[in-house]
């Protein structure tokens, strides 16, 4: 993308001024979509983004800049202007040198974005189409998506380090609404990996509509959710986000050095239930939130959270390890060229447990059963967080029965990890999009089948 | 200004024959810096560029966009745009806009001032607004982020069926997050200020909100569960009528999306309910001289006392529902193509200020803030919950803090059951301005 040479003169040109740090971070991402909606392919969109992010460090202080002029000009530019921050009179003369280089290549029986047919991709979307909207008269509108992107990275920086990556995410998604005697619902699924289009080998995305379709028409006939605190049974794969949301945030660095999570000064102290391992993977096979390297050039490792409901460590980018003395964990991650890294998660799951899911449900004798859970949020110094059912039925005297309409969950994150009270043996993955900071990155969640003593349901009817 | 216009026209003129060829061109310029324990945390100034192309051939539309002006990526963006025109569905209502009668109206959203500040006046800014917020109650343990914030932006809409439009605007914003502590107990409020240049902010108010806000959680516990009346916050407010301006759009209730398909004139909201789409109100953060399609922005009626008035249209969903586009086209940016959306919701407000809404209320709660709103709000079947804090109403008067409860109804039932909209517009960086407003009828889950 840029000769080590160029980097090496922008480097010395961003920390002429004085500054403890300096980095370089070059992208260029090349994605393409398509939607399906109403019947029609509405939209194919290709995008081209390219540029460079420098950061000067100096004490508590970070200067950033970025620009899209990858030429010697256009950089050296942008390294003045990250250098503002800096407050030497003169100017420093120091050599740096960064390698040897750590070039990370696709691995083969990738099928880049680009070697697939336009064709090809529309027809996944049609198919899903026909198959969500033949599920059931009662569908009547369904759009399928479909995203991909090939993204090279370069990150160099004053400690040395040069590291290069190539990723490629592929992504699909299709949502149904199904029209009743009680008005609209609607339904949704996707599949989403760090991979190419050889994923299709593996993801049948005719089951995917099915299951969006099947989700729609099943809350035609759904009752309103409860209002109360009731126990709870996530399906395993189905929640993942909860402790995303509830635990994963609060654990990472940025928040322990600003006052603003509840987990600080906790390491080594029971947080949670005993029956809970959480662990967060850069590593795992092609979820949504891997890969080798992290976007400050560290490669990508599995850390442990908590253990047996122990906090063991927290997560870290280069930024708060630094100030630690310790290693970043591989968690420095940023939206694009024109952001800043800060502590992330990657894929955040909790590790299976011995139960079956069954017995699970057996054991329950009034509660909420959660196939599906939306989006959620979180307060990291409160540990306050909500999150959305989008499937969810009763059970009752043990029984999955009848489904109930959307409606939020509640609750606090330290609460509800002391009050899991069985996990099961179905552990999955599934993807998300995780907002922090105004930066979005993609992420993958994971749980077995949970339950939980005591979650408040935001529904409307009598508990 | 002139650049993006030169860009523009160019990548225009390039149409082959039979081809409805619209360049979008970008340009904007940040400045963002952070503080924390009073020195700068982050500090990052930068001007981004791009633009984005969308071709319709044969009533087939295909977009491609660029993240630089770099001519080479545009030629090479204006040939996959071309190349995934020839992918879509033909559909006949496709095609770009042709100019209308309507003239622009000058609304002064740009302010040469801004370029002034200096990073270090800016930088003070925030330094400030961090320890005011600092020393404004004892119980205020930290803070968590105190930012400064602007945005310079011009953007330039061409086709060749004779759209024109350069529009420009500047931002300029506070904001922080307190952390309050008392008896080990933590609570978190957040307060800002906004404006187009630096002396509209108010720093006393974006520290005082964040105070009042954090620390009046202070003592808060789960409410009761129970049906009442809820008193919604101006910011909250922003929220829900953010969503709602959603099943407004004409293209969801083209697709089946609307909940309000079909219903023009019927009664879908109470008397006191009037809502309007005006982005050629100058006050409202979201106004802009022309939409994203090149059209001058006008003001369009969508609910008057109650009764459901039109939707909002662009181009396209106009020509397909046989109606004049209300210039409600939005788009996200340079790398997406336009969609229908609200800029500037207002609702028509009342007499009473808050606290005589309060005076008003027997039994209900004042909701400070909202979350889960992705989550827990779905605007197609209208089920709505999400997760709230705030205060207490006891017999007209605020009383305990209450949190981690959630608020449920649909968004059917809630406009139906506004009983009284507050005078006290706030003018928020959102699709809508705020307004105090009360509900009744809504669920409240806690214990």
């Amino acid at each position: 993308m840029i000769s080590q040479e160029l980097v090496q003169k922008v480097l010395a040109s961003a920390v002429s001024r004085g500054g403890d740090f300096a980095e370089i971070f070059v992208e260029d991402k090349r994605s393409s979509s398509a939607s399906f909606d109403d019947g029609k392919v509405e939209e194919l969109s290709s995008g081209v983004s390219k540029g460079a992010g420098i950061r000067v460090v100096v004490g508590e202080t970070t200067g950033f800049a970025h620009t899209a002029d990858l030429s010697e000009a256009g950089l050296m530019s942008a390294a003045e202007a990250a250098r503002s921050v800096a407050a030497s009179a003169g100017t420093i003369t120091k050599t740096i040198s960064v390698g040897p280089a750590k070039n990370h290549k696709l691995s083969n029986g990738i099928l880049l974005p680009g070697q697939i047919g336009k064709k090809e991709k529309i027809e996944l979307l049609e198919r899903m189409n026909h198959i969500a909207r033949s599920t059931s008269g009662s569908i009547k509108q369904a759009s399928a998506g479909y995203g991909d992107s090939y993204r090279a990275i370069l990150v160099a920086n004053t400690d040395g380090v040069f590291a290069t990556d190539e990723q490629i995410r592929t992504r699909i998604a299709v949502s149904v609404v199904a029209f009743g005697d009680t008005g609209m619902q609607t339904g949704y699924e996707t599949a989403a990996f760090t991979m190419g289009f050889e994923m299709f080998n593996e993801i049948d995305v005719e089951e995917l509509a099915k299951v969006a379709a099947e989700r729609a028409l099943r809350k035609l006939s759904a009752r309103p959710a409860p209002s109360g605190t009731l126990p709870v049974v996530l399906q395993g794969g189905s929640g993942g986000i909860l402790f995303h949301e509830a635990c994963g945030h609060g654990l990472e660095a940025d928040h322990i050095f600003k006052d603003s999570s509840v987990y600080k000064g906790k390491v080594g102290e029971l947080v949670a239930s005993p029956l809970i391992t959480l662990v967060d993977d850069g590593t795992v096979g092609n979820q949504w939130g891997t890969a080798l390297i992290d976007d400050e050039g560290k490669p990508s490792q599995r850390n442990v959270l908590i253990k047996d409901g122990v906090l063991t460590d927290y997560m870290w980018d280069g930024l708060r390890a630094r100030k630690s003395k310790r290693t970043s964990s591989g968690n420095g991650r940023r939206q694009s060229y024109q952001h800043l890294p800060m502590v992330r998660m990657t894929n955040t799951y909790l590790v299976e447990g011995s139960e079956k899911p069954e017995t699970i449900i057996e054991n329950t004798k009034h509660g909420v059963y959660v196939a599906r859970l939306g989006g959620g949020q979180v307060n990291t110094a409160t540990g306050d967080f909500v999150f959305g059912m989008t499937e969810a039925y009763l059970i009752e005297n043990g029984e999955i029965t009848e489904p109930l309409r959307d409606a939020n969950l509640i609750g606090n994150g330290p609460e509800v990890l002391k009050n899991i009270d069985a996990v099961a043996d179905d552990f999955s993955i599934t993807p998300g999009t995780c907002g922090k900071d105004g930066q979005s990155v993609p992420v993958g969640c994971g749980q077995a089948t949970v339950r939980i003593t005591g979650v408040t349901i935001g529904g409307t009817a009598n508990g | 200004m002139d650049d993006l216009e030169i860009i523009a026209e160019k990548i225009v003129s390039q149409a082959r024959p039979g081809e409805e060829i619209e360049a979008f061109v970008a340009w904007d310029e940040e400045t963002s810096i952070r503080v924390y324990n009073s020195a700068i945390e982050n500090l990052s100034k930068s001007q981004s560029n791009g633009v984005g192309i969308r071709i319709v051939n044969n009533h087939k539309q295909g977009f491609a966009w660029a993240g630089t002006l770099d001519p080479a990526v545009i030629d090479f963006a204006l040939s996959e745009a071309r190349d995934n025109a020839s992918f879509a569905t033909e559909d006949k209502f496709l095609g770009l806009g042709t100019p209308d009668d309507s003239s622009p109206k000058e609304l002064n959203l740009w302010r040469d001032e801004l370029a002034s500040h200096s990073t270090e006046e800016k930088v003070s800014l925030a330094l400030d607004l961090e320890s005011r917020l600092r020393n404004s109650d004892k119980r205020i343990k930290s803070v968590e982020s105190a930012n400064y914030g602007d945005v310079s932006s011009i953007a330039s809409v061409m086709t060749n069926t004779g759209m024109k439009a350069t529009y420009r605007q500047t931002f300029s914003f506070i904001a922080a997050n307190a952390i309050a502590v008392e008896n080990e107990e933590t609570q978190t409020g957040g307060g800002y200020s906004v404006g187009r240049t630096l002396s509209e902010l108010d720093l006393d108010k974006a520290a005082q909100d964040a105070s009042v806000r954090a620390t009046r959680l202070l003592g808060a516990s789960k409410p009761p569960s129970a049906k009442m009346t809820v008193l919604f916050d101006p910011q909250v407010t922003t929220t829900l009528l953010a969503i709602i301006s959603g099943t407004l759009s004409g293209e969801a209730v083209l697709k089946g999306r609307s909940l309000f398909a079909g219903r023009i004139q019927e009664q879908v909201a109470s008397p006191i309910v009037s809502l309007v789409d005006n982005p050629t109100n100058p006050s409202a953060f979201g106004a802009s001289v022309y939409d994203a399609e090149g059209y001058p922005s006008r003001s369009t009626n969508l609910i008057l006392e109650g009764a459901l008035q039109g939707f909002l249209y662009d181009t396209y969903s106009a020509r397909r529902a046989g109606v004049s586009t209300t210039a409600s086209a939005v788009r996200g940016g340079y790398s997406s193509t336009p969609g229908v959306g609200a800029r500037a919701l207002f609702l028509t407000p009342g007499t009473a200020i808050q606290s005589e809404l309060i005076a008003s209320i027997e039994n209900g709660v004042l909701v400070q803030s909202i979350s889960g709103v992705h989550s827990g709000v779905n605007p197609i079947s209208g089920d709505f919950s999400v997760g709230a804090e705030g205060l207490l109403i006891k017999s007209g008067a605020l009383g305990k803090p209450v949190k981690e409860f959630t608020i449920a109804s649909s968004l059917q039932r809630m406009l139906q059951e506004v009983v009284a909209v507050g005078n006290d517009v706030e003018w928020i960086p959102s699709v809508a301005a705020g307004v105090s407003l009360v509900v009744e009828g809504i669920s409240i889950s806690g214990t």
